[in-house]
Order: C-alpha cells, then structure tokens, then sequence
C-alpha cells in the first residue's frame, strides 16, 4: 500500500524528515507516536502534497506509483485522505455542497459517473447516521462555528464519504472528550478492511486504546526509530519520549 | 474644458424637453457650472484616486440614430418584473420596453414621455434632491458630473408610486451601450420619489456590447417620503471600452427605509457615487456592493451618508475580487451630524487580491460631530486563504475550481445583502459567470444556497 523509502523533506529550508523508512501493508493500520517537533505533521502533509512541504530526497511508493509529483486532488482521488489536526472553516460554502463538490471531484477524475443529486443525498443521510451527526451540521458552512469534536467529527465524515484506501489521521484525538473520541474511533474502526490502510499519527496512547494498531512506531527527530506492536505504545505511556529526544541524529 | 466634443450652446435644442422654459434654463445652468469646474481631476479630495482619462484622450459625439437603433438580440432581464424600460445608447427603445400593466398608483415612464406628458411634475421635482448648490462641506465636491448631466440630460427614467401603493414585483430599467461605429455618449437623468409607506423594487442594468466606445454619465435622484420602502438594485455590467460614471443623490425622510445594491462586474473605467441623506428619525439606509474587476479595468464606488438626524441608521458592506492589473477605489464617509444622537452607523470594505498587479485604494472614514452615536468602520484587502485552498484540494477538488469556490464564498457573503431573493439569485448568477472557467455545477450550488437559506 505505503512504502517510504529514505524519505527527506524541508520546510522552508529546514529538514524536517531525515531519511524516514516505512512500510504499510493493505489491510494494516500503523500508529507514528513521537515527541512534539519531531516531524508527524510534516509527515502527513508531505503524503497529503501540501505546498511548502519540499520532498529533497526518498520516495513515496503508493500503490506502486511514486507520489512526490502528484498535486494534492490527484492524491485525494488517489485514495489517500489526510485528517486535519486543525480543520479549516470555509464561511460561505455549505458542508454538503463541500462534500458533494469532492466526492464528483473523485470521480470525475476516476472515470467514474457523477453522483445525482438524489444519490448523493441518499448516501450521505447514510454517513451521518452512522456517525451521529445531525443535519444541521450539513447545512452550516464548513467546520465554522463548529465545536473541536463537531469539527473531528465531520472529517470522519468526509473520511467515510470518500472512502479513501489510505487515511492519515493526524492528531484526530487532540481536543476530544472521551465520547467524541469513541465516536471517531468508531467511525474508523468502520472502514477497516484487508484493502484499507490507516496511519494514525498521535501524540498520546489514548487514542490506541480504541483503534487498536497493528505497529507502533516511534518517530523523533526525523526518523523512526524504533518500531513494535501495540504493547509499544503502552510502553512509552509509562516512560515518556525522553530516551529518543537525546539521541544523535 | 474637456473635449466631450459636442456641448456647447446648440447642444441643448435638439435634447427631449427643448423648448421648455425651465428646462432650458437648467441645460445652460448645467453647461455654465461644467464649463466653468471642467471634469474632476485628482485634485478633488474625492477624485484623488481616479482619473478620467478616457474622457481626455476619446472624441464623444451624440448618440446618432442608428446608434439608438442598433438591432438587440436578446435584452438581459429579470423574469417576473412588473415592467421594463430599456435604452439602447440612451435611446428610448419601446419596441424593447414593457410598459402596458402598470398597478394603480404607480407612474414608471422615460423621462422623454414625461417631459411630453406632465412636464409640470418634473419641474416641480427634479433637482429637489441633487440640488443646484454645491453639496456641503465633507460632501463629495464640486459636482462637475452631475452638472455636466444637467447640461446634457437626453434619456432616463421616472418613478413615482403614490402614498401607500406598495408594488411587490421589481421594476426594470436596462441600458444598454455600444454596437457603434464612433464613440458616442449619452446621459441618463433618473427621478425616483415615493410617496409616503410607499414601497418598489428596482433593478437597473447597464450592460455593455464589446463593440463601440461609450460614455455614461447618469444621475438618479431619490426622494422616499416618511415611512417609504425602496429597494434599489444596480448591475453594472459595461464593456471594456466603457467609461461609466453615476451618481446618485438621495433624500431618506423619517422611518423611510432604503437598500442598495450595486454589482460591478465590467467597464474600462467606472465611478459610482452615492450622497445619502437621513433626513428624519428612524430613516435607515443599507448601501452595499460587490465588484470584480480583471485586466486594466478600474471601479470606483464613492459613498457619503449623512447622517443629519438623531435615531437614524446606516450599513455598508462593500466586497470586492480584483484579478490582473485591476484597480478599486473605495471611499466611503459616514457623517453625523453635530445633534444626530443615537445615530447607528456600519461601514465593511473587503478586497481579496488575485494578483500582485491589482490594486484596491480604500477610505473608511467617520466624521462625527454627536456624542452619543455608535459607528464603526472596517477594511481588510488580502489574498486567497492558502491554507484553505490546500484543505479543499486535498479532499479531491482541483485547484480552480476550489478558487472558484472560495471567491464564490467571499462574495456571497456580501450578497446576503440583497432582501429580494430573485434578485440575489440573478446577480449570483453574473459573479458565477464572471469566474474563470471550470466552475463545474456552480449554477446547482447557487440554488442549493438559496434553498438552504430559505
């Protein structure tokens, strides 16, 4: 599904990524846990082709095909999905008109036939039942006004409509009570398959305990550096990220 | 003087109304005072930041006959208006105008047939707003345009509703320009008045043909009577080799309410200027635009509210998208007056910035001379938000029409405004088309908007 290879990137001028390797099979989610500065959100807007993130060296092999020169829409429609820590509000354009402007968007690029009004409906009445949210959050311009949960909430919402293969989840937990947490947990949980990916970027184990990863990695200064099951995570719960903030590059 | 190459002392007898005593007299009155300010330079405090150049460097004749008859396809229009009055380079078109089911009360005419038919009313009204004096100080000048107009006054409208006549669907006056072979100019003279609790919807169109170089220099006046509702809506739509000039003057008596709208989306060069007055307590006036100007067009929207009254209130919000090497000008002045206590005044002038050639030159100002008043005013210019740009791409929207998206959003924001639903829906149907290309299903959302409004 992934595999990063040597991967370097800068952001203005500054390397952030310093030779990142991993691999992820279909079917596996894979957690990346590390300090603050360490490079996880450089990590998922470089996948996500964010301008400004600079890949300087490596690759990234998504399904066989190298993504570095992709333009974030071919990503999307590609596949890969990035979860905001921080979701933007967009005043003036209705969450639904948002959603159905991107789900067309896919499938235009894919070849695929746009969905009608009626069938688009249809299937995102479906998603938010699913993910208890109301109409009302439909109708409101995008992420303005919304609460921190409503606003996590309604990525897993654009996560569920876009069925993405592999879904970057960057800090989905930070600002989330436990109820919101369980319900976006939940929402993930739904779209696991053995043809779906997930890379769960957090700060903190907590979030593990409801989407239980297949790896854990550890990534600090730029690369990972250690790597282990789940039981990994509970491991740096108890003793910190203090033994890899030392270590020489 | 500048060369508008045809006035002088004859210019006057073959316009409609020659003959007319009074009539001539304000022509000459009209010629002396412009003979005498010539145009506008950047001088003026209130032309500082627009230039007519055009006027300087182009040979204006009068519109000829077949100017004013040049053969119109299709007349852009609202559907549902009342009735209709279109001009083809300030030639009154009755083939092109509907004028036959007017309500009881309500007198919508050109200013040709009237000075024909009740030329005692129109001499009884007009100039009553506008005025012959200069405007105050803290006003917006000499009021050289609208003397040059009173000079040369040829085409235009009349509206007067009676006390209490409240008329639900909106009026349409169009003019249209261009489709000549010289460049012409002419100079619509409007006279709106609504009697007391009287209410109407207007909506003005000036739309321009690609061919033909043409000048317009129109002035409305409006007077709404205590407890009047006038809803006054303007597209200005002209070509690119159009110089468009209006202004506008009017009187808000108490508990009268008016709103305004005025959308730019083409012309060369273009000034709109507005003198507002709220002349009795409780008289309120919404006055608010959209501009989207591309290549070297300039747009100029110059409003000054007074605020001469206690207890009255005003908004403003101006929005604009400037792309390529196209200016703005806002200038926009709230002025209370020494005892107009409690007066409530607004005033919102935002640019979004598509290229580093374009320009927005903006100018809140208060001047406030009660102590008791709540006023603010506000500018903000920028660009798109990256950030935003990157979070809609990244969930499959290609880039332009994510811009497309944005710009949209930005706009429609401002054209919530508008109260009369069609008319919102029309005029964000100009801003859909006035977007680059790629804007795919934008017509769909536009009405999804407006269903989810409703």
């Amino acid at each position: 599904m992934l595999e990063i290879k040597d991967l370097h990137a800068s952001v203005q001028g500054t390397e952030i990524l310093k030779g990142l390797n991993l691999t992820v099979k279909p079917g596996e989610v894979h957690a990346i846990m590390g300090p603050n500065g360490s490079g996880k959100s450089t990590l998922s807007y470089v996948l996500a082709g964010r301008e400004g993130y600079e890949v300087t060296g490596g690759r990234i092999i998504y399904c066989g095909e190298d993504l570095t020169d992709l333009e974030p829409e071919e990503r999307a429609a590609k596949g890969v999905f990035l979860a905001f820590q921080y979701p933007v509000e967009i005043p003036g354009v209705p969450n639904s008109t948002f959603l159905n402007e991107a789900v067309n968007s896919v499938r235009r690029y894919r070849g695929e036939e746009e969905l009608d009004k009626i069938q688009f409906v249809k299937m995102l009445r479906a998603k938010t039942k699913e993910l208890g949210m109301s109409d009302e959050m439909l109708k409101r311009a995008v992420n303005v006004g919304f609460s921190g949960g409503e606003k996590k909430r309604n990525e897993v919402l654009q996560m569920a409509v876009l069925e993405p293969k592999l879904a970057i989840l960057d800090e989905t937990d930070s600002g989330l009570d436990i109820d919101a947490l369980k319900i976006v947990a939940d929402g993930v949980n739904a779209m696991r398959s053995p043809e779906r990916s997930a890379l769960v970027i957090t700060h903190y184990q907590r979030l593990l305990d409801y989407i239980v990863p297949d790896k854990v990695h550890v990534l600090a200064q730029g690369r990972i550096q250690k790597t282990g099951g789940k039981e990994l995570a509970l491991e740096l719960e108890k003793s910190g990220y203090a033994d890899f903030k030392g270590e020489a590059a | 003087m500048a060369d508008i190459g045809f006035i002088d002392e004859s210019s006057g007898r073959t316009l409609p109304g020659a003959g007319l005593g009074w009539l001539d007299a304000k022509r000459d009155a009209g010629r002396a005072r412009f003979g005498a300010l010539g145009l506008p330079t950047p001088k003026l405090e209130s032309w500082k930041y627009t230039r007519l150049r055009p006027l300087d460097d182009t040979k204006f004749a009068p519109v000829s006959d077949a100017a004013g008859e040049a053969k119109i396809d299709k007349v852009p229009g609202l559907s549902g208006s009342a009735a209709k009055i279109v001009f083809v380079n300030g030639r009154l078109r009755t083939d092109l105008s509907k004028l036959d089911d007017l309500p009881d009360g309500v007198r919508f005419a050109s200013l040709e047939t009237m000075l024909a038919e009740d030329p005692a009313w129109l001499e009884a009204n007009m100039g009553k707003v506008a005025g012959d004096a200069p405007v105050r100080a803290g006003g917006t000048g000499e009021q050289a345009m609208l003397a040059l107009n009173e000079a040369m006054m040829d085409s235009g409208f009349i509206l007067h509703v009676a006390k209490g006549v409240a008329l639900k669907a909106p009026l349409e006056v169009i003019y249209i320009g261009g489709l000549t072979d010289d460049a012409v100019a002419y100079f619509p003279r409007n006279l709106i008045v609504l009697e007391e609790n009287a209410q109407a919807t207007l909506v003005k169109q000036h739309i321009g043909h690609s061919v033909g170089e043409y000048f317009a220099n129109a002035v409305t006046e409006i007077s709404l009577k205590q407890g009047a509702n006038f809803k006054h809506y303007k597209l200005q739509a002209e070509s690119i080799y159009a110089t468009h000039v209006t202004t506008l003057h009017a009187d808000i008596a108490r508990d009268a309410t008016y709103e305004s709208f005025q959308l730019s989306i083409g012309g060369l060069l273009s000034r709109s200027e507005s003198n507002i007055t709220l002349s009795g307590e409780g008289a309120h006036a919404g006055v608010h635009g959209a501009y989207m100007m591309r290549g070297k067009e300039h747009c100029d929207n110059t409003t000054f509210i007074d605020m001469a009254v206690p207890h009255t209130t005003c908004n403003q919000v101006f929005k604009g998208v400037l792309d390529d090497e196209s200016r703005a000008v806002f200038q926009g002045k709230i002025y209370v007056a020494r005892d107009a206590q409690k007066a409530d005044g607004r005033m919102l002038n935002k640019t979004l910035l598509l290229s580093n050639g374009a320009e927005i030159d903006t100018k809140p100002e208060l001047e406030i001379y009660a102590d008791d008043v709540q006023c603010a005013h506000g500018a903000t210019t920028g660009q798109l938000d990256e950030t935003a740009l990157f979070y809609l791409r990244s969930r499959g929207i290609p880039e332009a029409l994510a811009r497309n998206m944005l710009v949209q959003s930005f706009l429609g924001d401002a054209l919530e405004e508008i109260s009369d639903e069609a008319v919102r829906e029309a005029f964000m149907v100009h801003v859909l088309h006035w977007l680059p290309a790629h804007c795919y299903r934008a017509g769909e959302w536009t009405s999804d908007q407006l269903e989810e409004r409703a």
